[in-house]
């Protein structure tokens, strides 16, 4: 962080400078009195007041909300108009002849979210993570041009979810480019988004595309933390390339690998916006995951009736699921720093 | 720049391991090569395809640059005609105007004898076009469409939102880092745990503490929920715990208040992680879609990105206003990032955090 050009110091500060020592020193007016009145000790209360009430309004409260939501029926956002307490939507989530088959479920749309999500995550995660090593790798090399192709591998990132949804979806037309790609060698025309065997692979490689360059750099960084001197040493040992690589650079990557893999499931269950754009869920319900259920039942059911209760339902299942991925970041991420402080 | 080119063609011409490339040197630029055409290709093709006429864009196989098939008004018909290169029985080549295709033959006419018309295998003839740059793409949906107002309601989400954020953020993280004082852990803790809860588990008692507030439909709606970030708490409060103390209490052997030792001491010197931390949240607030697209539901409040997703739901065969806005929706993410690129990669790899 302490390498940044003056430059770009000096460009914010001249920009914001003016009209924020004014708004400082308004500010100042009133924080003088309340100083004076309660002494310095309980400044910091002051200081931190703003940003916890911001955590207590729209996480915290939100939070346990969500338990008298899920916990309570009826089409009302108002609690006064809910009725409580009622196990009724968790009794219509997990109402199941087998839970192997979402056919036989009443909310069977909720379940196919569960396995789209399973099936989703596993393959984006396994692959991401396999492209993301493999570039992170390569970019490690002493290679032309170095700087340029990590911003390439890096820039999808920084694309919103639409753009990248739109881009693809364009692209991944039947009469688009990639078809005609595709039928320049020889081969044949694929729905990529609308035909169901296929739609679960097109969007599993665009979310890997926008995302892959974000789990290259951590790695990146990883691998650029492996002491020199292990190479130097394994050189000079004539120790071949393959074996460099399963012997050092892979073991010693390991916790790392553990937390990118942890991060990225995070990331994946919750997986929403860039699929809403590329396909909507569909089609029928082949590419709905779970967030898009929430969704869906929560704020766009047409026709019928939002289901809050419902919605607020599946969100606590979700959040346990994350709670148990981000126990475990915490459990390994801890073991990481344990482990390199023997090192 | 001499230096740095000499020192590319340096490391070009390093040969490790005994003077011999190995495989994986080869296959390094190989996957390279492929890297850069399929991460880089979409983006460029987006931005050629987003200066063609409606017709060059759904043209099948595609161009790729934006040439476009020249049309001739003929007499007696209503719309512009393509023209085509037609080669005649003798050999010859002549332009002809399509009036439209039968199966495998085209009906076509001499637009310089508009009176007699001729069928032509469709093998026969060639487009003829001519490089044309369809600005229009650009200028249209700003003036038909809504796509000024939505390009104002994002920069004015962005900007507050991230100014907001800056304020509120480094206050906390101010507080956090150079006092001691009772609860602190506790207040610690607390901005830990906010870190575990995404949005995508409380949508539904968010969109209620919102709807309370009477702030769907509102900006405010989408700008205040995530005001407050764990991250970037933290982030700040890192930083300033490396700031030296000598510095506060000189300030306060000044008689300086709290307040001015925040903004004029504390602020000036976090300015590196306060910079990292806008520009996060620039990247946050402009692309965010999730939440904008639960609390703003009328078409005068939507952000680039809710209208340019209602806008391709409304119009799918629009494909030319389509793509060329969302070369607009990203561009200023694009213009930043190549300024700060280097700032931004270090920023991530530090934290963590996107």
């Amino acid at each position: 962080m302490e390498n940044i050009s003056n430059q770009t110091k000096n460009f914010f500060l001249r920009i914001l400078n003016i009209p924020f020592a004014f708004l400082m020193h308004a500010i100042d007016l009133i924080m003088w009195p309340i100083q004076k009145i309660i002494g310095v000790r309980n400044m910091p209360y002051i200081f931190l007041l703003p940003n916890l009430i911001f955590f207590g309004l729209f996480v915290i409260m939100p939070l346990v909300a969500n338990f008298f939501f899920s916990l309570s029926s009826g089409d009302e956002l108002l609690f006064a108009e809910r009725e409580l307490p009622t196990t009724k939507q968790y009794d219509q989530l997990f109402d199941c002849e087998s839970y192997l088959n979402p056919n036989t479920c009443t909310e069977d749309f909720f379940w196919r979210g569960v396995y789209n999500t399973i099936f989703f995550v596993v393959f984006q995660v396994g692959l991401m993570i396999f492209f993301s090593v493999l570039t992170a790798v390569i970019l490690n090399k002493k290679i032309i041009g170095r700087g340029f192709f990590r911003s390439v591998f890096f820039f999808p990132v920084l694309l919103s979810p639409v753009v990248v949804g739109l881009i693809w979806q364009w692209i991944l037309l039947k009469n688009g480019a990639f078809n005609a790609i595709i039928e320049s060698y020889g081969g044949d025309k694929v729905s990529f988004l609308t035909d169901p065997s296929w739609a679960m692979a097109s969007v599993i490689f665009v979310s890997i595309w926008a995302h892959m360059g974000f789990y290259t750099l951590i790695v990146l960084a990883g691998l650029q933390a492996i002491p020199p001197n292990l190479y130097e040493a394994a050189e000079m040992d004539g120790t071949s390339r393959e074996r460099i690589f399963f012997r050092i650079t892979l073991p010693l990557l390991m916790p790392n690998l553990l937390v990118v893999f942890i991060l990225a499931s995070i990331k994946g269950v919750q997986t929403f916006d860039e699929i809403y754009v590329l396909t909507g869920g569909g089609p029928g319900t082949s590419t709905s995951l779970i967030v898009q259920y929430i969704f869906t039942t929560g704020f766009a059911s047409s026709g019928s009736v939002q289901n809050f209760g419902l919605a607020a339902a599946a969100s606590m299942v979700l959040g346990v699921v994350l709670l148990f991925l981000t126990l475990m970041q915490l459990y390994f991420s801890r073991n990481k720093e344990s482990k390199h402080q023997e090192i | 720049m001499s230096e740095t080119a000499s020192r590319i063609i340096k490391i070009a011409t390093k040969k490790r391991y005994k003077n011999k490339y190995h495989w994986t040197d080869y296959f390094s630029y190989f996957y390279l090569f492929l890297g850069v055409l399929l991460m880089f290709g979409p983006v460029v093709w987006l931005g050629l395809s987003s200066l063609k006429t409606l017709a060059g864009i759904q043209e099948y196989p595609p161009t790729i640059l934006p040439l476009s098939q020249i049309q001739v008004d003929v007499e007696g018909y209503d719309k512009p005609l393509p023209i085509f290169n037609v080669t005649q029985e003798d050999g010859s080549v002549k332009q002809l105007a399509q009036i439209k295709r039968i199966g495998i033959n085209a009906k076509m006419v001499d637009p310089l004898n508009p009176g007699e018309t001729v069928k032509v295998p469709i093998d026969k003839r060639e487009k003829i076009r001519e490089f044309k740059i369809q600005w229009e793409n650009y200028v249209d949906p700003l003036r038909k469409y809504d796509f000024l107002l939505y390009f104002k309601n994002s920069t004015f989400i962005t900007v507050v939102a991230t100014i907001i954020t800056l304020i509120i953020n480094s206050m906390a993280a101010y507080a956090l880092s150079i006092y001691e004082f009772r609860g602190k852990n506790f207040a610690l803790v607390f901005v830990i745990g906010t870190l575990l809860i995404p949005l995508t588990i409380i949508l539904v008692p968010v969109f209620y503490v919102v709807a309370n507030f009477g702030m769907i439909n509102s900006l405010w709606g989408v700008i205040l929920p995530g005001a407050a970030t764990p991250t970037g708490v933290f982030l700040l409060r890192q930083y300033m715990l490396t700031l030296p103390r000598e510095l506060i209490e000189a300030a306060r052997m000044d008689h300086a208040s709290e307040w001015a030792i925040y903004w004029r001491v504390v602020l000036p010197l976090s300015i590196p992680a306060i910079a990292v931390l806008a520009i996060f949240s620039i990247m946050w607030r402009w692309n965010d879609f999730l939440w904008p697209l639960i609390v703003l539901s009328k078409s005068e409040v939507y952000t680039l990105q809710i209208g340019l997703n209602a806008f391709h739901g409304e119009l799918t065969s629009q494909w030319n206003y389509v793509l060329s806005m969302t070369m607009v929706t990203l561009l200023p993410i694009a213009i930043i990032f190549a300024y700060l690129q280097k700032f931004i990669t270090t920023g991530i790899a530090s934290t963590g955090m996107k």
